[in-house]
């Protein structure tokens, strides 16, 4: 050993022996640890490139991407050329051909939303910001134009200036109190007169396009504006469901189990079908809610049930003494459950989170039950063509290409938030 | 141990009661839990709870801050009545401190944010007081360079001496100690007991439930036993442990004393 000493008196550290590092190092441990896992791997290495090659003998080497026909495609080869020629359809529905930049920018307007929301510094009022700017060019893209009624101006005033009152009542000025006692009460006072029809309808007008109605949307913004909306407001939504089922008072935890069990025990289709045909009969007739509308509520009372669930296990995990230790400090419920509860709660369950929210993006297909299209069924309409019959492998592996981007990213996202929110613990 | 030195015994009959307990019961379902428990506990007492596990010790702090809930009997603390009202148990627990065996740290919480978590939403005190009573209550306890670390990468002393800051950044008038030793290696006990000495020194109510006699020689005006729910004795620190005058306190100690 005093061989290896160098003159600080410091061991001079040896490299490791060569097959026992490195790519070759890892490959012997294991690919080729003993002979049984050796011939395993020869084996599955001869199928894999067997397998593979014949499929990109099909996908790439004999593909044919210029056909103008179906009856140009029968080579053999994957027939991209149909792709080629209704992408336009597959991502965009039915909206206007020659608008088709404008839904292209509501997906460009909504995934910058979600990617800026994706930041945590972004995680205060910020969001608010994001979220109200992005949802307002998306549906003013999709929708051409908006008509914004004076009691939603009302309220956002009574909302503003009841916040104020109550969050700033330690810290701010007599000035800015009384901004806000003026604005609850311009949207108190506002929306009672408007109630009682003293007030008339008034609409702001933003009308920079021409009108596109819902029933003409399909495609890519269909899906994410349902995946996106949907679990936006499902989220807190189930937070509310999940706290109320452990609550000690009967009547809420009763009507919260009852909603859970409820929507659990029937799939999605019959929601939407329930909503779209039995809902317009409990209306007064001639009052119809947008179908849209009704697909993007069925969505959102679905996915809250299972995200509560979810969330429940994450409450169900946390030790009893942390509850104790916030009880015994004298924060109140809301307190409690804000800074102490909810973030270690969520935070234990986020894998089981994204696996729903994966799950209910994919789900959004579900749609074509009562008639909206989707980025699937746009693309399984595709096929009907008769012209272009026969191609559904090229479609379908197509849609799967551009699920699997969005499932990725959200997978990819998941494993960043692990590692982010728990920094200070070992998991 | 040897260093604490007997105290002398304090005269606290002029001072007030800051926690009373009338006639105290409780039952976890048809067990019986707590049996008619009478305790006057005055300002600047220091009281140490002892007894074999099952008596009630921890449960009869834990009821005077409402962690869990007596069925019968009156608990009064700095004046107010413990009650179903809700106002009353946060005007308590506002008043009252606790340390628990577990630590009860959040885990998703620096230190300094552990400490300033009460003060910024119960007291409604600015960030930055209540930082600088955190950072001065961090170096009383002296680890002041923890303070931005998360509670996971601390030991287990010193995540104690943080739940003993955490406590009284609060400003309480009552501590109570539930075990709060327990749970840790012995060399890091004397870090933690060497705080509460000191804590107990400037005046602090205290109620300690904890096995170290030690401690309680050292700093308690009252050692009590309790045994399957009841007060069987309770005296002196001096007079208990020299002439304990219950059967049942003559074999507890015969148990614990013999370590």
């Amino acid at each position: 050993m005093s061989d290896d000493a160098l003159p600080g008196g410091e061991r001079r550290q040896l490299a490791p022996p060569v097959d026992e590092s490195g790519a070759l190092g890892w490959m012997r441990k294991n690919l080729f640890s003993s002979w049984g896992n050796g011939i395993t791997t020869v084996v599955l290495i001869v199928a894999v490139v067997w397998i593979l090659s014949g499929f990109l003998d099909w996908a790439v080497f004999t593909a044919n991407f210029t056909a103008s026909v179906g009856s140009e495609c029968r080579g053999g080869g994957a027939c991209w050329a149909l792709i080629r020629e209704k992408y336009r359809y597959i991502f965009f529905g039915s909206f206007p051909y020659e608008q088709h930049w404008r839904p292209l920018f509501a997906v460009i307007a909504m995934l910058t939303m979600l990617v800026t929301s994706a930041d945590r510094r972004m995680w205060n009022w910020r969001l608010l910001v994001i979220w109200g700017l992005g949802s307002f060019v998306t549906f003013l893209l999709m929708f051409g134009q908006i008509h914004i009624p004076l009691s939603l101006f009302l309220t956002i005033a009574l909302v503003l200036g009841g916040i104020g009152m109550n969050l700033r009542k330690a810290i701010a000025e007599p000035a800015e109190m009384n901004a806000y006692r003026a604005l609850a009460a311009i949207g108190l006072v506002g929306l009672v007169l408007r109630i009682t029809g003293i007030l008339p309808a008034w609409s702001l007008a933003i009308a920079p396009f021409s009108y596109v109605e819902t029933s003409l949307w399909g495609g890519i913004p269909v899906t994410i504006i349902l995946a996106t909306y949907g679990l936006a407001f499902a989220f807190p939504y189930g937070v509310l469901l999940a706290l109320g089922r452990r609550s000690n008072l009967p009547l809420i935890k009763g009507l919260c189990v009852g909603f859970i069990e409820l929507i659990r025990g029937v799939p999605l289709i019959s929601l939407l079908i329930m909503a779209s045909v039995m809902l317009p009969l409990f209306l007064p007739s001639g009052t119809t809610i947008d179908k849209f509308l009704r697909a993007q509520v069925a969505v959102i009372l679905f996915a809250g049930a299972y995200i509560a669930e979810v969330i429940r296990g994450g409450l169900q995990s946390l030790p009893k003494g942390q509850f104790e230790a916030a009880d015994a400090m004298g924060l109140n419920y809301p307190q409690k459950t804000l800074l102490i509860i909810l973030p270690q709660a969520i935070r234990v369950v986020i894998p089981p989170l994204i696996n729903t929210f994966i799950g209910f993006f994919k789900d959004t297909s579900l749609v074509l039950i009562i008639g909206i299209f989707d980025f699937l069924n746009t693309a399984n309409q595709a096929l009907v063509d008769p012209n272009w019959a026969g191609f559904p492998g090229e479609v379908y592996l197509f849609a799967a290409f551009v699920y699997f981007i969005f499932c990725f990213s959200m997978s990819r996202y998941s494993k960043y938030l692990e590692v982010e929110l728990n920094k200070g613990t070992r998991r | 141990m040897a260093a604490m030195a007997a105290k002398a015994v304090r005269d606290l009959s002029g001072a007030p009661s800051l926690i009373e307990l009338r006639s105290v019961n409780k039952w976890f379902g048809q067990f019986h839990v707590l049996s008619d428990i009478n305790l006057d506990v005055k300002e600047g007492e220091k009281i140490v709870v002892c007894g074999p596990s099952g008596s009630g010790k921890s449960t009869l702090i834990r009821c005077i801050n409402r962690l869990e809930e007596h069925q019968a009997g009156d608990i009064v603390v700095n004046g107010v009545t413990l009650s179903n009202d809700v106002k009353n148990i946060e005007a308590i627990r506002r008043e009252v401190g606790m340390v628990f065996q577990s630590f009860n740290l959040f885990p998703h919480l620096t230190i300094l944010d552990n400490l300033t978590l009460a003060p910024i939403w119960v007291k409604k005190m600015p960030k930055k007081d209540a930082e600088e009573i955190a950072m001065a209550l961090l170096n009383r306890v002296r680890i002041p360079e923890q303070a931005l670390k998360y509670p996971g990468q601390l030991s287990g002393g010193q995540q104690q001496r943080v739940a003993i800051a955490r406590a009284l950044c609060m400003r309480p008038k009552i501590m109570l100690f539930d075990e709060p030793t327990s749970a840790l290696d012995p060399e890091m006990v004397k870090e933690v007991l060497d705080v509460m000495v000191e804590l107990a020194g400037e005046g602090m109510t205290m109620i300690c439930v904890t096995h170290e006699m030690g401690f309680a020689r050292a700093v308690a005006d009252r050692v009590i036993f309790m045994d399957r729910g009841e007060i069987v004795e309770q005296n002196e620190p001096e007079e208990f442990f020299a002439h304990p005058r219950n059967e049942r306190t003559k074999l507890f100690l015969g148990q614990i004393l013999h370590h």
